[in-house]
Protein backbone atom coordinates (compact mmCIF):
# COMPACT_ATOMS: atom_id res chain seq x y z
CA UNK A 1 0.00 0.00 0.00
CA UNK A 2 2.60 2.48 1.02
CA UNK A 3 4.12 1.87 -2.80
CA UNK A 4 1.07 3.13 -4.80
CA UNK A 5 0.54 6.65 -6.28
CA UNK A 6 -1.68 9.12 -4.74
CA UNK A 7 -4.29 8.36 -7.86
CA UNK A 8 -3.65 4.45 -7.33
CA UNK A 9 -4.84 4.89 -3.81
CA UNK A 10 -7.24 7.12 -4.37
CA UNK A 11 -8.84 4.33 -7.00
CA UNK A 12 -8.65 1.59 -5.16
CA UNK A 13 -10.39 3.44 -1.57
CA UNK A 14 -13.17 4.46 -4.07
CA UNK A 15 -13.60 0.87 -5.35
CA UNK A 16 -13.77 -0.69 -1.62
CA UNK A 17 -10.22 -2.35 -1.60
CA UNK A 18 -9.27 -0.60 1.67
CA UNK A 19 -10.16 1.63 3.54
CA UNK A 20 -8.54 5.46 4.36
CA UNK A 21 -8.37 4.16 8.37
CA UNK A 22 -6.65 0.76 6.96
CA UNK A 23 -4.40 2.54 4.69
CA UNK A 24 -3.68 5.30 7.48
CA UNK A 25 -2.91 2.22 10.18
CA UNK A 26 -0.42 1.01 7.60
CA UNK A 27 1.30 3.93 7.37
CA UNK A 28 0.74 4.53 11.69
CA UNK A 29 2.67 1.04 11.97
CA UNK A 30 5.20 1.68 9.79
CA UNK A 31 5.78 4.99 11.43
CA UNK A 32 5.91 3.30 14.51
CA UNK A 33 8.73 0.37 13.24
CA UNK A 34 10.85 3.26 11.04
CA UNK A 35 10.45 6.76 12.37
CA UNK A 36 12.73 5.56 15.92
CA UNK A 37 16.00 5.48 13.40
CA UNK A 38 14.83 8.11 11.11
CA UNK A 39 13.82 10.88 13.52
CA UNK A 40 11.74 12.64 10.78
CA UNK A 41 8.08 13.49 12.45
CA UNK A 42 8.80 14.60 15.89
CA UNK A 43 4.89 15.26 16.75
CA UNK A 44 3.14 12.05 15.25
CA UNK A 45 -1.09 12.60 15.63
CA UNK A 46 -2.14 8.92 15.30
CA UNK A 47 -5.41 9.30 17.04
CA UNK A 48 -5.99 12.58 14.77
CA UNK A 49 -5.12 10.84 11.64
CA UNK A 50 -7.43 7.86 12.90
CA UNK A 51 -10.66 10.53 12.69
CA UNK A 52 -9.51 12.02 9.67
CA UNK A 53 -9.50 8.86 7.78
CA UNK A 54 -12.88 8.25 9.34
CA UNK A 55 -14.38 10.95 7.90
CA UNK A 56 -12.63 10.51 4.53
CA UNK A 57 -14.31 7.01 4.70
CA UNK A 58 -17.48 8.55 5.31
CA UNK A 59 -16.91 10.86 2.60
CA UNK A 60 -15.95 8.49 0.24
CA UNK A 61 -19.09 6.07 0.72
CA UNK A 62 -20.98 9.18 -0.03
CA UNK A 63 -19.82 9.38 -3.11
CA UNK A 64 -18.54 12.85 -2.50
CA UNK A 65 -14.27 11.86 -3.03
CA UNK A 66 -12.32 14.58 -4.57
CA UNK A 67 -8.39 13.17 -5.60
CA UNK A 68 -6.85 13.45 -2.14
CA UNK A 69 -10.03 12.19 -0.11
CA UNK A 70 -7.99 9.65 2.50
CA UNK A 71 -4.46 10.14 1.42
CA UNK A 72 -2.26 10.30 4.81
CA UNK A 73 0.19 12.90 4.57
CA UNK A 74 2.50 14.35 6.65
CA UNK A 75 2.83 18.48 7.69
CA UNK A 76 6.32 20.34 7.67
CA UNK A 77 6.57 21.72 11.59
CA UNK A 78 6.53 24.82 10.71
CA UNK A 79 3.04 25.28 9.30
CA UNK A 80 0.71 25.94 12.05
CA UNK A 81 -1.75 23.14 12.90
CA UNK A 82 -4.87 23.82 15.42
CA UNK A 83 -4.31 22.38 18.60
CA UNK A 84 -1.50 20.73 17.79
CA UNK A 85 2.09 21.14 18.46
CA UNK A 86 3.74 23.98 16.16
CA UNK A 87 7.76 24.07 17.01
CA UNK A 88 9.40 24.82 14.12
CA UNK A 89 11.91 23.02 15.09
CA UNK A 90 12.72 25.37 17.92
CA UNK A 91 12.88 25.04 21.55
CA UNK A 92 11.26 28.95 21.11
CA UNK A 93 7.83 27.30 20.01
CA UNK A 94 8.50 24.07 22.12
CA UNK A 95 5.31 24.22 24.24
CA UNK A 96 3.54 26.55 21.45
CA UNK A 97 -0.10 24.81 20.77
CA UNK A 98 -1.35 26.28 17.58
CA UNK A 99 -4.31 28.43 17.81
CA UNK A 100 -5.62 28.20 14.36
CA UNK A 101 -4.43 26.46 11.31
CA UNK A 102 -1.90 27.65 8.28
CA UNK A 103 -3.92 27.69 4.74
CA UNK A 104 -2.17 25.43 3.37
CA UNK A 105 -3.14 22.86 6.42
CA UNK A 106 -6.87 24.15 5.98
CA UNK A 107 -6.71 23.44 2.42
CA UNK A 108 -5.33 20.14 2.43
CA UNK A 109 -8.10 18.91 5.27
CA UNK A 110 -10.56 20.18 3.11
CA UNK A 111 -9.41 18.24 0.29
CA UNK A 112 -9.58 15.11 2.41
CA UNK A 113 -6.13 14.20 3.38
CA UNK A 114 -5.30 12.77 6.83
CA UNK A 115 -2.44 14.20 8.77
CA UNK A 116 -0.06 11.58 10.18
CA UNK A 117 1.68 14.36 11.59
CA UNK A 118 4.76 17.08 12.19
CA UNK A 119 7.82 16.89 10.47
CA UNK A 120 11.59 17.32 11.68
CA UNK A 121 13.04 20.33 10.08
CA UNK A 122 16.20 22.77 10.92
CA UNK A 123 15.36 25.54 13.52
CA UNK A 124 13.10 27.91 11.87
CA UNK A 125 13.82 26.54 8.04
CA UNK A 126 17.24 28.04 8.54
CA UNK A 127 19.72 25.27 7.64
CA UNK A 128 20.88 22.72 4.74
CA UNK A 129 21.30 19.61 6.60
CA UNK A 130 18.18 18.70 9.23
CA UNK A 131 20.92 19.38 12.02
CA UNK A 132 19.97 22.33 13.84
CA UNK A 133 16.36 21.22 14.68
CA UNK A 134 16.00 21.66 18.55
CA UNK A 135 14.79 17.48 18.20
CA UNK A 136 18.11 16.32 16.42
CA UNK A 137 19.27 15.80 13.16
CA UNK A 138 17.05 13.61 10.45
CA UNK A 139 19.07 10.63 8.86
CA UNK A 140 19.11 10.02 5.38
CA UNK A 141 16.67 6.75 4.55
CA UNK A 142 19.41 5.81 1.81
CA UNK A 143 22.24 6.15 4.51
CA UNK A 144 21.80 6.46 7.99
CA UNK A 145 25.01 8.13 8.98
CA UNK A 146 24.33 11.45 5.85
CA UNK A 147 21.77 14.25 6.15
CA UNK A 148 18.51 14.26 4.37
CA UNK A 149 19.24 17.80 3.75
CA UNK A 150 17.42 20.89 4.66
CA UNK A 151 15.47 22.24 5.61
CA UNK A 152 12.41 20.23 4.88
CA UNK A 153 14.21 17.23 5.85
CA UNK A 154 11.85 15.48 7.66
CA UNK A 155 9.10 15.25 5.44
CA UNK A 156 11.60 14.45 2.64
CA UNK A 157 12.99 11.19 4.86
CA UNK A 158 8.98 10.49 5.63
CA UNK A 159 7.92 10.74 1.57
CA UNK A 160 11.61 8.15 1.09
CA UNK A 161 11.25 6.32 3.98
CA UNK A 162 7.35 5.70 2.62
CA UNK A 163 6.33 6.52 6.19
CA UNK A 164 3.64 8.93 4.47
CA UNK A 165 2.54 9.23 1.08
CA UNK A 166 3.56 12.64 0.88
CA UNK A 167 4.30 15.86 2.92
CA UNK A 168 4.66 19.52 2.72
CA UNK A 169 7.67 21.43 2.63
CA UNK A 170 8.72 25.80 2.49
CA UNK A 171 11.46 26.72 0.49
CA UNK A 172 13.18 30.03 1.25
CA UNK A 173 16.50 29.35 -0.38
CA UNK A 174 16.71 25.43 -1.28
CA UNK A 175 14.56 23.97 1.63
CA UNK A 176 12.33 22.32 -0.49
CA UNK A 177 14.67 21.42 -3.79
CA UNK A 178 17.93 20.33 -1.68
CA UNK A 179 16.51 17.31 0.60
CA UNK A 180 13.94 16.00 -2.09
CA UNK A 181 17.33 15.89 -4.14
CA UNK A 182 19.34 14.34 -1.45
CA UNK A 183 16.72 12.25 -0.08
CA UNK A 184 15.55 11.11 -3.99
CA UNK A 185 11.87 12.29 -4.23
CA UNK A 186 9.88 14.80 -6.12
CA UNK A 187 10.00 18.54 -4.58
CA UNK A 188 8.63 21.36 -5.95
CA UNK A 189 9.11 24.96 -5.08
CA UNK A 190 6.22 27.23 -6.56
CA UNK A 191 6.29 30.32 -7.85
CA UNK A 192 6.33 33.36 -4.94
CA UNK A 193 3.13 34.12 -4.14
CA UNK A 194 1.17 30.91 -5.68
CA UNK A 195 0.77 29.27 -2.32
CA UNK A 196 -0.59 31.55 0.95
CA UNK A 197 2.28 32.16 3.46
CA UNK A 198 -0.69 32.56 5.82
CA UNK A 199 0.47 30.71 9.01
CA UNK A 200 3.65 29.20 7.45
CA UNK A 201 6.09 30.43 10.13
CA UNK A 202 8.05 33.28 8.59
CA UNK A 203 11.62 33.28 8.04
CA UNK A 204 12.47 35.51 4.94
CA UNK A 205 9.03 36.82 3.79
CA UNK A 206 10.14 37.91 0.13
CA UNK A 207 11.55 34.08 -0.16
CA UNK A 208 9.93 32.28 1.55
CA UNK A 209 6.97 29.56 -0.08
CA UNK A 210 5.37 26.58 0.27
CA UNK A 211 5.13 23.41 -1.92
CA UNK A 212 4.46 20.07 -2.39
CA UNK A 213 6.93 16.77 -1.33
CA UNK A 214 6.16 13.87 -3.15
CA UNK A 215 6.91 10.72 -5.01
CA UNK A 216 6.58 11.77 -8.15
CA UNK A 217 5.62 14.90 -10.58
CA UNK A 218 2.05 12.79 -10.96
CA UNK A 219 1.05 13.19 -7.02
CA UNK A 220 2.94 16.94 -6.89
CA UNK A 221 0.17 17.73 -9.40
CA UNK A 222 -2.52 16.82 -7.42
CA UNK A 223 -0.88 18.36 -3.84
CA UNK A 224 0.23 21.46 -5.40
CA UNK A 225 -4.03 21.29 -6.85
CA UNK A 226 -5.08 21.97 -2.98
CA UNK A 227 -2.31 23.71 -2.18
CA UNK A 228 -2.76 26.75 -4.66
CA UNK A 229 -4.01 29.68 -4.67
CA UNK A 230 -5.59 32.96 -3.99
CA UNK A 231 -5.89 33.91 0.19
CA UNK A 232 -6.70 37.40 1.12
CA UNK A 233 -4.96 36.75 4.49
CA UNK A 234 -1.62 36.69 2.71
CA UNK A 235 -1.02 39.98 1.38
CA UNK A 236 1.85 38.71 -0.97
CA UNK A 237 -0.35 35.84 -2.06
CA UNK A 238 -0.86 36.01 -6.09
CA UNK A 239 -4.57 36.73 -7.46
CA UNK A 240 -4.17 34.52 -10.59
CA UNK A 241 -6.09 31.64 -11.83
CA UNK A 242 -5.21 28.05 -10.86
CA UNK A 243 -4.42 25.95 -13.75
CA UNK A 244 -5.56 22.22 -14.01
CA UNK A 245 -2.17 21.00 -13.18
CA UNK A 246 -2.59 17.14 -13.76
CA UNK A 247 -4.57 17.88 -17.03
CA UNK A 248 -1.20 18.88 -19.15
CA UNK A 249 1.13 16.50 -17.53
CA UNK A 250 1.79 14.31 -20.68
CA UNK A 251 1.87 17.35 -23.09
CA UNK A 252 4.70 16.52 -25.86
CA UNK A 253 7.78 18.24 -24.82
CA UNK A 254 9.27 18.14 -28.95
CA UNK A 255 10.74 21.47 -29.47
CA UNK A 256 10.47 22.22 -26.07
CA UNK A 257 13.79 24.60 -25.36
CA UNK A 258 16.19 23.96 -22.31
CA UNK A 259 18.60 26.08 -21.48
CA UNK A 260 21.73 25.26 -19.98
CA UNK A 261 23.27 27.79 -17.22
CA UNK A 262 27.35 26.94 -18.08
CA UNK A 263 27.69 28.34 -14.20
CA UNK A 264 25.38 25.53 -12.76
CA UNK A 265 28.15 22.83 -14.33
CA UNK A 266 31.13 24.41 -13.37
CA UNK A 267 34.42 23.02 -11.05
CA UNK A 268 32.26 22.65 -7.56
CA UNK A 269 30.32 20.65 -9.55
CA UNK A 270 30.79 16.78 -8.60
CA UNK A 271 31.84 14.75 -11.83
CA UNK A 272 29.57 12.16 -10.91
CA UNK A 273 26.43 14.27 -10.40
CA UNK A 274 27.28 15.69 -13.34
CA UNK A 275 27.39 12.35 -15.51
CA UNK A 276 23.99 11.74 -13.72
CA UNK A 277 22.67 15.22 -14.84
CA UNK A 278 23.60 14.89 -18.80
CA UNK A 279 22.34 11.22 -18.34
CA UNK A 280 18.96 12.92 -18.38
CA UNK A 281 19.23 16.06 -20.13
CA UNK A 282 20.09 13.36 -22.97
CA UNK A 283 17.07 11.44 -22.15
CA UNK A 284 15.32 14.99 -23.06
CA UNK A 285 16.68 15.04 -26.67
CA UNK A 286 15.38 11.67 -27.15
CA UNK A 287 11.93 12.95 -26.07
CA UNK A 288 12.17 16.05 -28.41
CA UNK A 289 13.70 18.79 -26.67
CA UNK A 290 15.89 20.93 -27.96
CA UNK A 291 19.20 21.95 -25.70
CA UNK A 292 20.90 25.60 -25.75
CA UNK A 293 23.87 26.60 -23.45
CA UNK A 294 22.74 29.97 -21.54
CA UNK A 295 24.68 32.10 -19.00
CA UNK A 296 23.38 33.62 -16.19
CA UNK A 297 26.72 35.42 -15.11
CA UNK A 298 25.22 36.75 -11.41
CA UNK A 299 24.72 33.34 -10.45
CA UNK A 300 28.31 33.88 -8.13
CA UNK A 301 26.26 36.82 -6.41
CA UNK A 302 23.15 34.83 -5.33
CA UNK A 303 24.79 33.03 -2.05
CA UNK A 304 26.58 36.49 -0.92
CA UNK A 305 22.71 38.51 -1.72
CA UNK A 306 21.19 35.79 -0.22
CA UNK A 307 23.14 35.87 3.34
CA UNK A 308 22.10 39.57 3.60
CA UNK A 309 18.46 39.92 2.24
CA UNK A 310 17.78 36.08 4.27
CA UNK A 311 19.05 36.96 7.66
CA UNK A 312 17.68 40.76 7.58
CA UNK A 313 14.02 39.59 7.00
CA UNK A 314 14.93 36.97 9.24
CA UNK A 315 16.29 39.11 12.07
CA UNK A 316 12.50 41.52 11.85
CA UNK A 317 10.48 38.49 11.49
CA UNK A 318 12.27 36.82 14.33
CA UNK A 319 11.83 39.94 16.91
CA UNK A 320 7.91 38.56 17.71
CA UNK A 321 9.41 36.18 19.79
CA UNK A 322 10.00 38.20 22.79
CA UNK A 323 8.68 35.77 25.81
CA UNK A 324 6.05 38.12 26.40
CA UNK A 325 2.66 36.61 24.36
CA UNK A 326 3.55 32.81 23.14
CA UNK A 327 6.85 30.70 22.85
CA UNK A 328 9.55 30.40 25.35
CA UNK A 329 10.07 32.60 28.36
CA UNK A 330 13.26 32.10 30.61
CA UNK A 331 12.95 31.86 34.73
CA UNK A 332 13.09 34.76 37.25
CA UNK A 333 13.69 37.51 34.65
CA UNK A 334 14.66 40.67 36.95
CA UNK A 335 13.50 43.08 34.37
CA UNK A 336 12.19 43.80 31.05
CA UNK A 337 15.17 43.66 29.36
CA UNK A 338 16.43 40.31 31.14
CA UNK A 339 13.07 38.83 29.95
CA UNK A 340 13.74 39.39 26.28
CA UNK A 341 17.40 38.92 26.17
CA UNK A 342 17.83 35.48 28.14
CA UNK A 343 14.27 34.21 26.61
CA UNK A 344 15.39 34.72 23.41
CA UNK A 345 19.49 33.74 24.13
CA UNK A 346 17.73 30.31 25.83
CA UNK A 347 15.21 29.82 23.44
CA UNK A 348 16.29 30.07 20.01
CA UNK A 349 19.53 27.86 18.77
CA UNK A 350 22.99 28.72 17.58
CA UNK A 351 22.18 28.71 13.78
CA UNK A 352 19.37 30.92 14.57
CA UNK A 353 21.15 33.01 16.51
CA UNK A 354 23.94 33.83 13.99
CA UNK A 355 21.53 34.66 11.16
CA UNK A 356 19.49 37.23 13.89
CA UNK A 357 23.24 38.92 14.66
CA UNK A 358 23.89 39.24 11.08
CA UNK A 359 20.59 40.72 10.09
CA UNK A 360 20.64 42.73 12.79
CA UNK A 361 23.82 44.03 11.69
CA UNK A 362 23.16 44.72 7.84
CA UNK A 363 20.27 46.89 9.23
CA UNK A 364 21.69 48.82 11.67
CA UNK A 365 22.62 52.89 11.49
CA UNK A 366 25.63 53.35 9.04
CA UNK A 367 25.37 49.84 7.44
CA UNK A 368 22.31 49.62 5.84
CA UNK A 369 23.52 51.06 2.48
CA UNK A 370 26.50 48.91 2.09
CA UNK A 371 24.83 45.70 3.20
CA UNK A 372 20.85 45.80 2.70
CA UNK A 373 20.37 47.99 -0.19
CA UNK A 374 23.89 46.64 -1.95
CA UNK A 375 22.10 43.31 -1.71
CA UNK A 376 18.34 44.38 -2.97
CA UNK A 377 20.63 45.85 -5.82
CA UNK A 378 22.18 42.39 -6.66
CA UNK A 379 19.10 40.67 -6.37
CA UNK A 380 17.59 42.51 -8.83
CA UNK A 381 20.96 41.95 -11.28
CA UNK A 382 19.94 37.65 -10.60
CA UNK A 383 16.31 38.11 -11.58
CA UNK A 384 17.31 40.00 -14.90
CA UNK A 385 19.44 37.19 -15.79
CA UNK A 386 16.59 35.26 -15.66
CA UNK A 387 14.63 37.28 -17.07
CA UNK A 388 17.07 37.49 -20.09
CA UNK A 389 17.84 33.53 -20.29
CA UNK A 390 13.39 32.91 -20.85
CA UNK A 391 13.35 35.08 -23.59
CA UNK A 392 15.22 32.29 -25.35
CA UNK A 393 13.98 29.07 -23.66
CA UNK A 394 11.31 27.51 -22.43
CA UNK A 395 13.35 25.91 -18.71
CA UNK A 396 16.21 26.16 -17.22
CA UNK A 397 18.18 22.93 -16.12
CA UNK A 398 20.85 21.59 -14.21
CA UNK A 399 21.74 19.46 -10.64
CA UNK A 400 20.09 20.79 -7.70
CA UNK A 401 23.38 20.19 -5.44
CA UNK A 402 26.09 20.01 -5.90
CA UNK A 403 27.24 16.44 -4.14
CA UNK A 404 25.13 13.80 -3.02
CA UNK A 405 24.16 14.11 0.71
CA UNK A 406 26.96 14.11 2.93
CA UNK A 407 27.93 12.74 6.18
CA UNK A 408 26.39 13.61 9.42
CA UNK A 409 28.53 16.71 11.31
CA UNK A 410 30.39 16.96 8.12
CA UNK A 411 29.33 20.76 7.78
CA UNK A 412 28.53 21.86 10.91
CA UNK A 413 31.61 23.06 12.18
CA UNK A 414 31.54 25.76 8.86
CA UNK A 415 28.22 28.08 8.44
CA UNK A 416 30.12 29.24 5.14
CA UNK A 417 30.56 25.96 3.66
CA UNK A 418 26.97 24.80 5.06
CA UNK A 419 25.57 27.93 2.74
CA UNK A 420 27.39 27.11 -0.02
CA UNK A 421 25.61 23.99 -0.64
CA UNK A 422 22.49 25.99 -2.10
CA UNK A 423 24.40 27.77 -4.54
CA UNK A 424 22.41 26.14 -7.58
CA UNK A 425 18.97 26.71 -5.58
CA UNK A 426 19.18 30.02 -3.79
CA UNK A 427 19.03 32.05 -7.37
CA UNK A 428 15.14 31.21 -8.14
CA UNK A 429 14.22 32.45 -4.15
CA UNK A 430 15.89 35.40 -5.20
CA UNK A 431 14.29 35.95 -8.75
CA UNK A 432 10.80 34.46 -7.37
CA UNK A 433 10.60 31.84 -9.53
CA UNK A 434 9.33 27.94 -9.85
CA UNK A 435 11.32 24.81 -9.30
CA UNK A 436 11.56 21.51 -9.51
CA UNK A 437 13.90 18.74 -8.62
CA UNK A 438 13.26 15.27 -9.48
CA UNK A 439 15.71 12.62 -9.05
CA UNK A 440 17.78 11.06 -11.74
CA UNK A 441 20.52 8.18 -11.77
CA UNK A 442 22.12 7.89 -8.13
CA UNK A 443 25.79 7.85 -7.63
CA UNK A 444 27.39 5.13 -4.99
CA UNK A 445 23.43 4.17 -4.26
CA UNK A 446 22.76 8.01 -3.33
CA UNK A 447 19.93 10.07 -5.14
CA UNK A 448 20.69 12.59 -6.83
CA UNK A 449 18.68 15.41 -7.97
CA UNK A 450 17.79 17.13 -11.26
CA UNK A 451 16.40 20.69 -11.09
CA UNK A 452 14.06 22.29 -13.91
CA UNK A 453 13.70 25.98 -12.78
CA UNK A 454 10.65 27.34 -14.86
CA UNK A 455 9.33 31.00 -15.70
CA UNK A 456 6.86 32.81 -13.16
CA UNK A 457 3.35 30.85 -12.62
CA UNK A 458 4.75 28.12 -15.31
CA UNK A 459 4.08 25.19 -12.43
CA UNK A 460 2.02 23.22 -14.80
CA UNK A 461 5.19 23.26 -17.57
CA UNK A 462 7.82 21.78 -14.61
CA UNK A 463 5.32 19.35 -13.19
CA UNK A 464 4.83 18.42 -17.43
CA UNK A 465 8.32 18.36 -17.98
CA UNK A 466 9.55 16.31 -14.67
CA UNK A 467 6.16 13.47 -15.77
CA UNK A 468 7.32 13.06 -19.30
CA UNK A 469 10.77 11.99 -17.42
CA UNK A 470 9.29 9.67 -14.32
CA UNK A 471 6.85 8.30 -17.23
CA UNK A 472 10.42 6.94 -18.84
CA UNK A 473 12.55 6.02 -16.33
CA UNK A 474 12.22 4.58 -12.91
CA UNK A 475 14.44 6.04 -10.59
CA UNK A 476 11.80 7.68 -8.74
CA UNK A 477 10.68 4.49 -8.17
CA UNK A 478 13.37 3.49 -6.47
CA UNK A 479 13.25 3.15 -2.97
CA UNK A 480 15.74 3.09 0.03
CA UNK A 481 17.14 -0.76 0.78
CA UNK A 482 15.09 -1.37 4.37
CA UNK A 483 11.76 0.63 3.38
CA UNK A 484 10.40 -0.97 -0.13
CA UNK B 1 35.30 42.30 7.25
CA UNK B 2 36.16 41.18 10.48
CA UNK B 3 34.01 42.00 13.80
CA UNK B 4 35.63 41.55 17.44
CA UNK B 5 34.05 41.23 20.54
CA UNK B 6 32.52 44.40 21.31
CA UNK B 7 30.87 44.63 17.70
CA UNK B 8 29.27 40.96 18.44
CA UNK B 9 28.18 42.12 22.15
CA UNK B 10 26.41 45.60 20.49
CA UNK B 11 24.80 43.58 17.74
CA UNK B 12 23.57 40.81 20.17
CA UNK B 13 22.46 44.04 22.63
CA UNK B 14 20.69 45.34 19.35
CA UNK B 15 18.68 41.98 18.64
CA UNK B 16 17.91 42.11 22.86
CA UNK B 17 19.50 38.50 22.83
CA UNK B 18 21.90 36.75 25.12
CA UNK B 19 24.70 35.09 24.46
CA UNK B 20 26.67 32.60 26.58
CA UNK B 21 29.89 34.28 26.87
CA UNK B 22 31.75 31.24 26.40
CA UNK B 23 30.57 31.27 23.04
CA UNK B 24 31.50 34.80 21.40
CA UNK B 25 34.46 33.65 19.87
CA UNK B 26 33.27 31.43 18.07
CA UNK B 27 30.00 34.00 17.01
CA UNK B 28 32.96 36.45 16.44
CA UNK B 29 34.99 34.26 14.10
CA UNK B 30 31.29 32.70 12.17
CA UNK B 31 29.97 36.18 11.39
CA UNK B 32 33.40 37.79 10.52
CA UNK B 33 33.31 34.78 8.07
CA UNK B 34 29.72 35.09 6.99
CA UNK B 35 30.72 39.20 5.88
CA UNK B 36 33.67 37.90 3.86
CA UNK B 37 31.61 35.89 1.70
CA UNK B 38 28.86 39.17 2.11
CA UNK B 39 32.17 41.31 0.92
CA UNK B 40 31.96 39.54 -2.55
CA UNK B 41 28.96 41.81 -3.09
CA UNK B 42 30.81 44.95 -3.75
CA UNK B 43 32.43 44.20 -7.10
CA UNK B 44 29.38 44.00 -8.53
CA UNK B 45 28.59 47.17 -10.56
CA UNK B 46 24.93 48.29 -9.70
CA UNK B 47 25.54 51.93 -10.22
CA UNK B 48 22.34 52.06 -11.88
CA UNK B 49 20.24 48.91 -10.84
CA UNK B 50 17.05 49.82 -8.83
CA UNK B 51 17.14 47.88 -5.79
CA UNK B 52 14.74 44.86 -5.71
CA UNK B 53 12.35 44.22 -2.38
CA UNK B 54 9.68 42.10 -3.88
CA UNK B 55 9.99 39.42 -6.61
CA UNK B 56 6.64 39.96 -8.35
CA UNK B 57 7.15 43.67 -8.80
CA UNK B 58 3.62 43.65 -7.14
CA UNK B 59 1.52 46.58 -5.48
CA UNK B 60 0.23 45.90 -1.82
CA UNK B 61 -3.18 44.82 -1.86
CA UNK B 62 -5.90 47.73 0.04
CA UNK B 63 -8.80 45.67 1.82
CA UNK B 64 -11.69 48.01 3.43
CA UNK B 65 -11.07 48.70 6.86
CA UNK B 66 -13.77 46.32 8.84
CA UNK B 67 -13.47 43.91 11.56
CA UNK B 68 -13.27 39.99 10.29
CA UNK B 69 -12.36 38.35 13.06
CA UNK B 70 -14.00 37.91 16.71
CA UNK B 71 -13.14 38.31 19.63
CA UNK B 72 -9.94 35.89 20.30
CA UNK B 73 -8.48 36.76 23.54
CA UNK B 74 -8.73 33.94 25.51
CA UNK B 75 -7.56 31.75 22.53
CA UNK B 76 -4.61 33.65 21.95
CA UNK B 77 -3.69 34.28 25.57
CA UNK B 78 -4.06 30.23 26.25
CA UNK B 79 -0.50 29.91 24.87
CA UNK B 80 0.88 33.02 26.52
CA UNK B 81 3.59 32.39 29.22
CA UNK B 82 1.83 34.66 31.88
CA UNK B 83 -1.06 36.29 32.26
CA UNK B 84 -4.10 37.57 34.76
CA UNK B 85 -7.26 39.10 34.12
CA UNK B 86 -6.42 38.80 30.14
CA UNK B 87 -3.70 41.18 30.76
CA UNK B 88 0.07 39.84 29.45
CA UNK B 89 2.03 39.62 32.83
CA UNK B 90 5.92 40.86 32.60
CA UNK B 91 8.55 42.43 35.11
CA UNK B 92 7.72 45.52 36.58
CA UNK B 93 8.62 48.19 33.95
CA UNK B 94 7.61 51.58 36.28
CA UNK B 95 8.74 51.52 39.68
Amino acid sequence: MHSKTIAELGAAMQAGEFSSVELTRHFIERIERLNGDLNALITPTPDQALAEAEAADRVIRSGQAGPLTGIPLVQKDIFCTQGVKTSCGSRMLDSFISPYDATVVERLKQAGTVSLGKANMDEFAMGSSNETSYYGPVRNPWDQNRVPGGSSGGSAAAVAARIAVAGTGTDTGGSIRQPAALCGITGLKPTYGRVSRFGMIAFASSLDQAGPMTRSAEDAAMLLQAMAGFDSRDSTCADQPVPDYSATLNDSLRGLKIGLPREYFDAGLDSAVAASIDGAIGLYKQLGAEVVDISLPNTALAVPTYYVVAPAECSSNLSRFDGVRFGYRCEDPKDLEDLYKRSRGEGFGAEVKRRILIGTYALSAGYYDAYYLKAQKTRHLISDDFKRAFETVDVIMGPTTPTTAFALGEKTDDPVTMYLNDIYTIAANLAGLPGISIPVQPVNGLPVGLQIIGNYFTEGKLLNVAHRLQAETDWHLQTAEGFA
Amino acid sequence: MSLDKSDVEKIAHLARMALDESHIDAYVEDLSNILDLVEQLEAANTDTIEPMSHPLHMAQRMRSDEVTEGDCREVNQAVAPKTENGLYLVPKVIE
